[in-house]
C-alpha cells in the first residue's frame, strides 16, 4: 500500500515535464506534432553541433516565444510556491502567502515606478526586484526595533510595509500619463508572462537557485519552526537566526518571480495546500512537491490565459479566478492537511 | 552518586520585578525533583530557565559540572529534554515525523534524519508504549496520548536530565497514573527528572525530593515528607491540607480539608 502511494507520489515529479512539451503545441499558431519534433530536433543539433538554424516561423514561435514562456511559467510558479510554504511553517500559519512581508507591494512599486521614470524593460525587473528585497528590510528591521518577539511582529511589520508601498504605487498612478504609462503599470501589475525573453530568465535564475537550494536543505527544519519558538528552541535550534535565513531565501525566490511576471496572488497559498493533500504536512517531502506543484498550476493556467480569448488575459486575475474556488472547494472537503 | 544538576542562585524577571530569585538546588543521577507551588508562582518560568529556553537574569545552571550558558541551545538540547505543557501543533504531523524531531540538536544544520534516527524514534514510542500509533497524526491524539508523544520527543533527544512542566495537567485519573508511572520508570533507568507538578500528593507517588515556590522563591526544599507538610502545605497554597499516611499503602498522602 505505502509503495503504490510513493509510485504515485514520484508520477507528480514527472507532472511539469510533460506540461512543458504539452505547453508548446498550446497557442493560435498552429503547430502538428511533426512539426515540433522536427524543429526540436533541428534545434537540438544546433545547441550541441552549432549547425546553423534556418529560422522558419514554426522555430520562432516554438523556441523564441513558447519556450522561454513555458519556463519563465515553471520558474515562477515553482519559486512562489516554494516560498509561501515556507512562510506558512515559519509563522505557523496556513493562510499565509508570499507577499506577507510586503514583498509583492514593494516590487510592485518598484515597477511602477521605473515605468514611470525610465520605460526600459530591464530597469523594471531590477527596481521590482531591489524593491521587493527592501520592503523585506524594512519590515524585517521593523520587527527588530519593536519590544516584541516573534511572528505575530513580523506580521504586523509586513502589514505596514505593504500598505506604505500600495500608497506610494497609487501615488505614482495618479501622476502617471494616463495615455501610456497608466496603461503599462495596471498591465504589469495585473501580472503576465507574455514578454519574457530567454535574457530575462538567465537574471532571475541565480537568485531563485540560491533561494531553492538553501530551503531545500533547510526543509526538514521549517517542521521545528513550526512548533512555536520556545520548543524549537528546546530542540537546540536558534531559532532568530534559522527564520531570518529562510525569509531571505523565500524573499528572494519571490521577489525574483515578480520582477518578470508581476504580482501573481493565489499560486503560494492555494498550491502548499494542494501539495499538503497529496504528501501531508512534512516539509522534507511537502516543500519538493510543492515546488513540483506550483511549477504545474502556473503552466497550466498561463496556457489558459494564452488561449481561451483573442487577447491574452492577465495572469492575475487567471490564476485568482481559479485559485479561489479551489481553495474554496478544498475548505468545504475539509481536506486542508491542518487542524 | 553523580551530580547532574547544580541551579545556583537562580532569578528571571521580565522586567518588572522579579519571577523568582535566589533559587538554588541540585540534583542527583536517577532523582525526580518535584517543585509545587501555586499558579503563578513561576514554576514554569523556571522550569524554561533551567531549559534554557529564556535566559535568567541572574544566577547558574550548570549540567554534569558544565555552565549551560557556555553551552549553547545546540549543547543544551543534547543533554535536557524539555517537555512543554500541551502544546498546540499547527499542522498535523504523523507521530512518527513529530517523535523524530527531537534528533534537531544531533544533526547538522542541512541533515535531515536518517534511518537510525528514525528507529532511535520507533524506540522511544516503545518505552512510551505508543509504537502502534506511529503513523496516526498528532492532531488525532488524546490528551494523554500526546503528553506520552511529547515525553518520547524528549526521550529522542538522548538527554541526561527532562523537564516535565505540568505534565499531568489536563489530563483524566487514568492518564495520570501512567505519566506517573512512566516517569518513576525512567527514573528507575537512571535519568533524572524536575518535574512541576499540580498536585502535592504526586509528590510522595514518584518524588525523590521536592520542593515549594511562592512568591517568586523556594520556601521549602528536600526530602519529599519535610517538604510536603500540612503546615508547609497550607500555607503554599492557602487553604487547609491534610497529611496522612494511609497504613495499609505504606505511603503518605496531602488531600484537602474542608472550609478555611
Amino acid at each position: 500500500m505505502p509503495d503504490c502511494r510513493y509510485s504515485r507520489t514520484a508520477l507528480v515529479y514527472l507532472l511539469p515535464l510533460a506540461l512543458l512539451i504539452g505547453s508548446l503545441f498550446v497557442g493560435r499558431y498552429q503547430t502538428p506534432v511533426s512539426a515540433v519534433v522536427d524543429e526540436s530536433m533541428k534545434a537540438f543539433s544546433s545547441l550541441i553541433f552549432g549547425t546553423p538554424v534556418s529560422v522558419s516561423t514554426s522555430h520562432t514561435v516554438l523556441f523564441n516565444v513558447r519556450l522561454p514562456r513555458i519556463l519563465a511559467a515553471l520558474l515562477v510558479g515553482a519559486a512562489l510556491s516554494t516560498a509561501g510554504v515556507s512562510f506558512q511553517g515559519i509563522f505557523r500559519n496556513p493562510l499565509v502567502s508570499p507577499y506577507i512581508l510586503g514583498v509583492g507591494a514593494g516590487s510592485g512599486f518598484g515597477a511602477c515606478l521605473a515605468i514611470l521614470l525610465w520605460d526600459s524593460y530591464l530597469l523594471i525587473q531590477l527596481m521590482a526586484f531591489a524593491f521587493g528585497l527592501l520592503a523585506m528590510f524594512l519590515a524585517i528591521s521593523m520587527s527588530k526595533a519593536s519590544k516584541g518577539t516573534g511572528t505575530l511582529v513580523f506580521v504586523l511589520s509586513g502589514i505596514i510595509v505593504s500598505s506604505i508601498f500600495t500608497a506610494l504605487t497609487s501615488l505614482v498612478k495618479y501622476v502617471a500619463d494616463p495615455y501610456n504609462d497608466l496603461p503599462a503599470i495596471v498591465f504589469w501589475l495585473m501580472g503576465s508572462l507574455a514578454d519574457v525573453r530567454y535574457g530575462d530568465l538567465l537574471y532571475i535564475l541565480l537568485p531563485m537557485f540560491v533561494g531553492a537550494l538553501v530551503l531545500l536543505f533547510l526543509r526538514w527544519r521549517i517542521n521545528i519552526l513550526s512548533l512555536g519558538d520556545e520548543e524549537a528552541k528546546a530542540l537546540g535550534m536558534n531559532v532568530e537566526k534559522m527564520r531570518l535565513i529562510i525569509i531571505v531565501c523565500a524573499t528572494l525566490m519571490t521577489s525574483a518571480a515578480v520582477s518578470i511576471s508581476g504580482v501573481i496572488g493565489w499560486v503560494g497559498l492555494v498550491v502548499p495546500h494542494i501539495a499538503r493533500m497529496i504528501v501531508g504536512p512534512n516539509y522534507s517531502r511537502l516543500l519538493p512537491m510543492s515546488m513540483v506543484i506550483g511549477a504545474s498550476f502556473m503552466l497550466l493556467v498561463d496556457d489558459l490565459s494564452r488561449t481561451i480569448a483573442a487577447t491574452e488575459i492577465p495572469l492575475g486575475i487567471l490564476t485568482s479566478l481559479v485559485g479561489a474556488p479551489l481553495f474554496a472547494y478544498l475548505v468545504r472537503r475539509g481536506r486542508m492537511g491542518w487542524n | 552518586m553523580e551530580l547532574m544538576l547544580k541551579v545556583k542562585s537562580l532569578a528571571f524577571s521580565y522586567g518588572n520585578g522579579p519571577v523568582f530569585e535566589n533559587v538554588s538546588f541540585s540534583l542527583k543521577k536517577g532523582e525526580v525533583m518535584c517543585i509545587l507551588g501555586p499558579n503563578g508562582a513561576g514554576k514554569s518560568t523556571l522550569i524554561k530557565c533551567i531549559a534554557g529556553v529564556l535566559k535568567p537574569a541572574a544566577g547558574s545552571v550548570s549540567i554534569l559540572g558544565e555552565d549551560t550558558a557556555s553551552l549553547g541551545v545546540r549543547g543544551i538540547a543534547r543533554l535536557i529534554g524539555y517537555v512543554p505543557q500541551q502544546n498546540e501543533v499547527v499542522f498535523p504531523f504523523s507521530v512518527l515525523d513529530f517523535v523524530v524531531m527531537g534528533r534537531a540538536p544531533h544533526l547538522s544544520m542541512f541533515a535531515s534524519p536518517c534511518a537510525e534516527d528514525m528507529e532511535i524514534a520507533r524506540e522511544s514510542l516503545a518505552v512510551v508504549g505508543l509504537s502502534d500509533l506511529a503513523e496516526r497524526p498528532v492532531s488525532s491524539l488524546s490528551g494523554g496520548q500526546s503528553q506520552m508523544v511529547l515525553i518520547a520527543r524528549a526521550l529522542v533527544q538522548k538527554p541526561a536530565l527532562l523537564l516535565l512542566d505540568e505534565p499531568t495537567s489536563h489530563l483524566d485519573f487514568g492518564n495520570q497514573v501512567l505519566v506517573l508511572e512512566t516517569v518513576q520508570r525512567l527514573a528507575s533507568l537512571g535519568m533524572s527528572i524536575v518535574m512541576n507538578t499540580h498536585m502535592p500528593d504526586h509528590a510522595f507517588l514518584v518524588g525523590s525530593k521536592a520542593a515549594a515556590l511562592a512568591e517568586g522563591r523556594l520556601v521549602a526544599l528536600g526530602e519529599v515528607e519535610t517538604v510536603v507538610t500540612s503546615k508547609m502545605m497550607s500555607s503554599v497554597y492557602g487553604v487547609k491540607v491534610a497529611v496522612r499516611e494511609i497504613e495499609d499503602m505504606k505511603r503518605k498522602v496531602c488531600l484537602p480539608l474542608q472550609g478555611r
